[in-house]
């Protein structure tokens, strides 16, 4: 048999928990029915699991059971939410706000509305990822219909300080829209407290399955209102048309139960294990270096480049552990990651990137094993550098001119 | 991405990683790619002056397993032949031995470019004829030669 490695990317996706497979199970055999049929108890069935989800989907985002519009996951709730607004909103404006690191679900969302006439800022971001509140304020124009900002990110961690965004937009009566894949379940939110008009999240970033997301979308102060991108039956208020996934949603509902009852120990358990795997690798490997913010992160999230040696070279070695990388090797482009690109994070730190995201099913046992796999493949790799040698030998490796291909 | 057999075998078992005194007059170095788009070789031959064979090899690389294992079997393949023989190693021929998929065809050209990179360096140095005068001197104070 062969022995699967430590899976150490719950950024990228995580395991589905047992209780919401458990939990969702009976819906695929057992209450079948369509949640829009009114007619007969297998409808009701359906319909009842899907507003207990809603109800729990709700709850930890601070939001109310009528607010949440069920997709396909976030990358159609951040389609929704942008192109939505855009379309509803074309006579008040065609200005929207978002920034460098967002998700690409939102860049190329943005970028598809700039082809059809749109105007779109994107604020770049310092150089732990943060954009700051006034350059959101001096952005805004008479035509700003929507602010974008991702409430944490994806490959560096990094939190926006969506609060003081969010209540910005209030006070200027633009929409605010923030993509929180990544902190649901890992930061509390409020969507009230933090000013918020619509939210994007995914099942399968929560130990929930994956093919299922939902967006909220504010009912009242304001009522947000927004065009349909998919047209059918008139699910959803009319938002989202197509059939309810049923098992799936169960599937949603359940994992924002667990992730909301268990919020804060499992921030306290992912921040020490994420430490301890931190401090492990860093205090033994000189010239490793954390990238994103040293504080205002996800609690499960690690990225580290390993100056003088390259990222997609070291996951080969250290393929007892699953994790990713910045290093654009897999791909044609031969462009290291454009989240690190926009913090500032030279090309060739970017390519010597290492992105560990601990999650709810690892343990002590697994960071001290991987802390140990990564000091000695690191070392290891470094003394095939030609530009460790050359560090070591005094030469300024950033005075030679390379040749670039 | 899985990797060949050969590759891992490279990978982890790196044949001919280390380096010679540039400033030998019977060595060449090459030093090609960019730590910006995450590939650098350094390539050495040790060159016997009687014979014109390359009597050893040396590599040091940065970059993905492909790239480790390109420069770990140019060095295998260097090995005891004549300078002249050596400049007929294409870069197709370590793909077809490391069965590299075409995401990392750019790693055996990068090879390719090292060997030739080396060869260019040692005959700058050995040779006075006005013929191999337009190779750049590359010494102890390396540069990388032109891709």
């Amino acid at each position: 048999m062969t022995a699967m490695p430590i899976y150490m990317d719950n950024n990228s996706t995580t395991r589905t928990d047992p209780r919401v497979v458990e939990a969702m199970l009976p819906y695929f055999t057992e209450h079948y029915g369509n949640a829009a049929s009114r007619n007969h108890p297998f409808g009701w069935e359906a319909e009842s699991a899907v507003d207990d989800a809603r109800e729990h989907i709700a709850a930890i985002i601070g939001a109310s059971a009528k607010e949440v519009i069920f997709t396909s996951g976030a990358t159609e709730s951040n389609n929704l939410a942008i192109k939505g607004v855009a379309g509803m909103y074309k006579k008040k404006g065609n200005h929207i706000v978002t920034q460098a690191t967002e998700h690409k679900a939102v860049l190329d969302t943005c970028k598809r509305l700039e082809r059809d006439g749109y105007q779109v800022t994107y604020l770049p971001v310092d150089k732990f990822g943060q954009v700051h509140p006034e350059q959101v304020a001096e952005a805004l124009t008479e035509k700003t219909i929507l602010v974008s900002i991702m409430a944490a990110n994806n490959e560096i961690g990094t939190l926006q300080p969506i609060r003081e965004i969010g209540k910005l937009c209030k006070s200027k009566g633009v929409l605010f829209h923030t993509d929180a894949v990544q902190a649901v379940g890992k930061i509390p939110l409020d969507v009230e407290d933090m000013g918020i008009d619509l939210l994007s999240l995914t099942g399968h970033k929560i130990y929930g399955p994956k093919g299922v997301g939902a967006l909220y979308v504010r009912k009242k102060d304001p009522r947000v209102r927004l065009e349909a991108q998919i047209d059918g039956g008139g699910h959803e208020r009319g938002m989202r048309s197509g059939t309810l996934a049923v098992p799936l949603i169960v599937g949603l509902g359940k994992a924002c139960q667990i992730a909301r009852a268990e919020m804060s120990q499992e921030i306290e358990r992912t921040f020490r294990l994420r430490e301890r795997l931190r401090t492990g690798i860093m205090s033994k490997l000189p010239e490793s270096y954390l990238n994103g913010h040293p504080t205002e992160r996800l609690p499960g999230n690690a990225n580290i480049s390993f100056a003088y040696v390259e990222g997609e070279g070291l996951m080969m070695g250290i393929k007892a552990v699953a994790v990713s990388s910045g290093s654009a090797c897999t791909s044609a482009s031969l462009e290291p990651s454009y989240v690190l690109r926009a913090l500032g994070v030279g090309d060739e730190l970017a390519h010597s990137s290492i992105r560990f995201g601990l999650g709810r099913f690892n343990t002590e046992a697994d960071v001290d094993f991987v802390v140990d796999l990564v000091v000695n493949e690191v070392t290891r790799l470094r003394e095939m550098s030609p530009l460790y040698e050359m560090v070591q030998q005094g030469i300024d490796i950033k005075k030679i001119e390379w040749a670039h291909h | 991405m899985p990797y060949s057999e050969k590759v891992l075998d490279h990978y982890n078992n790196p044949r001919n990683v280390g380096s010679f005194d540039a400033a030998d007059p019977n060595v060449g170095t090459g030093l090609v790619g960019a730590p910006e788009c995450g590939d650098v070789m350094k390539l050495q031959i040790r060159v016997n002056p009687e014979t014109g064979v390359i009597e050893d090899a040396k590599f040091k690389t940065f970059g993905c397993g492909s790239a480790i294992a390109s420069s770990s079997l140019a060095t295998e393949w260097l090995k005891g032949k004549t300078v002249g023989e050596a400049l007929a190693i294409k870069n197709t021929e370590i793909v077809e031995e490391l069965a590299l998929p075409p995401v990392k065809v750019h790693c055996s050209v990068l090879a390719e470019d090292a060997i030739k990179a080396a060869i260019q360096n040692y005959q700058a140095k050995s040779e006075s004829e006005p013929a191999s005068a337009s190779a750049p001197a590359v010494s102890a104070d390396v540069q990388p030669a032109a891709v």
